[in-house]
């Protein structure tokens, strides 16, 4: 495990304290100004948060089908980084948002939509958390849920009348603003590979003990 | 209780006279200073919350995984123990 953690953590950390630098030289974006700055730390942690609940959501089913307690660690893992990122999106939005559209909030299709998966995964681990024996398998059955919500929060800009930006604003977005952009996710997405080992060791040693304890009572 | 009402009324109708409308919008070409919400507080917020919430999360898992480990070590060692007689020289049921 410290063999893939400590590498990946030390790249991430490089990326995060690299990529203030990068987004300071990108330019200001016309009518936003400084405070677009933020999409730098927005997008990235949102779309993950959307592929972690999708990945989530296919482990759980491996789970269900083949029963292998490994499967269920990741998707456990999957789910609580989900919320992570989840809370990072949703915090780091209004924050931009308050100078952009002049709110905090508004209950628009994409932001809705975000907040109810968020709430669907937070269910998940409030449901691992207190649910006792067997919860495991109900909390699959929400992930494969929560998966199936997330494609309509990446189109629901493009479906539903809405003030956030469309899904073509970043696959058209100039090298000046892509480049920083895709650098800090490289940078997010290493940290959430090095944290999900880190959590499925956890659940793997967790098992170990539980067993160790089985074994001592016999 | 009728007369109270219309009192109450009277008083309130006279102080809604009492306020000056206003009569038209003045045009300006920039927001005021004053009325202007500064983008770096928010800026360095969201930058802030990012590190911090990555920090405080690898650091509890990190601690989380210190203690469980720290658990299969000791019942490790317990399991491994070579199981004393008991003192009273009798066997186990």
């Amino acid at each position: 495990m410290r063999k893939v953690f400590v590498p990946l953590l030390a790249v991430a950390g490089f990326i995060f304290m690299t990529a203030p630098i990068m987004i300071a030289q990108a330019p200001y974006e016309s009518t936003m100004g400084l405070v677009q700055k933020i999409f730098y730390f927005h997008m990235p942690p949102a779309m993950l948060m959307l592929l972690s609940a999708i990945f989530c959501g296919v482990i759980s089913a491996i789970y269900l089908i083949r029963k292998r307690p490994v499967y269920d660690w990741i998707a456990y893992a999957a789910a609580e980084l989900t919320v992570l990122y989840g809370a990072l999106a949703m915090v780091t939005g209004p924050l931009w948002a308050r100078k952009a559209w002049g709110v905090w909030w508004i209950w628009d299709a994409r932001l809705t939509m975000s907040l109810l998966l968020w709430m669907v995964f937070v269910s998940y681990l409030l449901l691992r958390r207190y649910g006792g024996p067997g919860s495991e398998t109900l909390a699959a059955g929400l992930a494969l849920f929560g998966m199936a919500t997330s494609p309509f929060v990446y189109l629901s800009v493009n479906i539903w009348r809405t003030i956030h930006p469309l899904t073509s604003v970043v696959p058209t977005l100039p090298v000046d603003f892509a480049f920083p952009l895709w650098y800090a996710f490289t940078g997010f997405l290493l940290l959430y590979i090095a944290l999900m080992t880190l959590r499925v060791r956890i659940e793997e040693q967790r098992a170990l003990v539980d067993q160790l304890y089985l074994e001592s009572e016999e | 209780m009728k007369k109270l009402l219309l009192i109450v009324l009277l008083l309130a109708n006279t102080l809604l006279v009492a306020q000056e409308p206003q009569s038209e919008f003045v045009p300006v070409k920039e927001v005021p200073a004053s009325e202007q919400l500064p983008s770096a507080p928010l800026v360095i917020t969201a930058y802030a919350f990012v590190w911090l919430a990555f920090a405080v999360y690898a650091w509890t898992m990190w601690r989380k995984l210190g203690k469980v480990e720290q658990e299969l070590g000791a019942l490790s060692a317990q399991i491994s123990k070579p199981r004393t007689p008991r003192g009273d020289g009798g066997t186990r049921p």
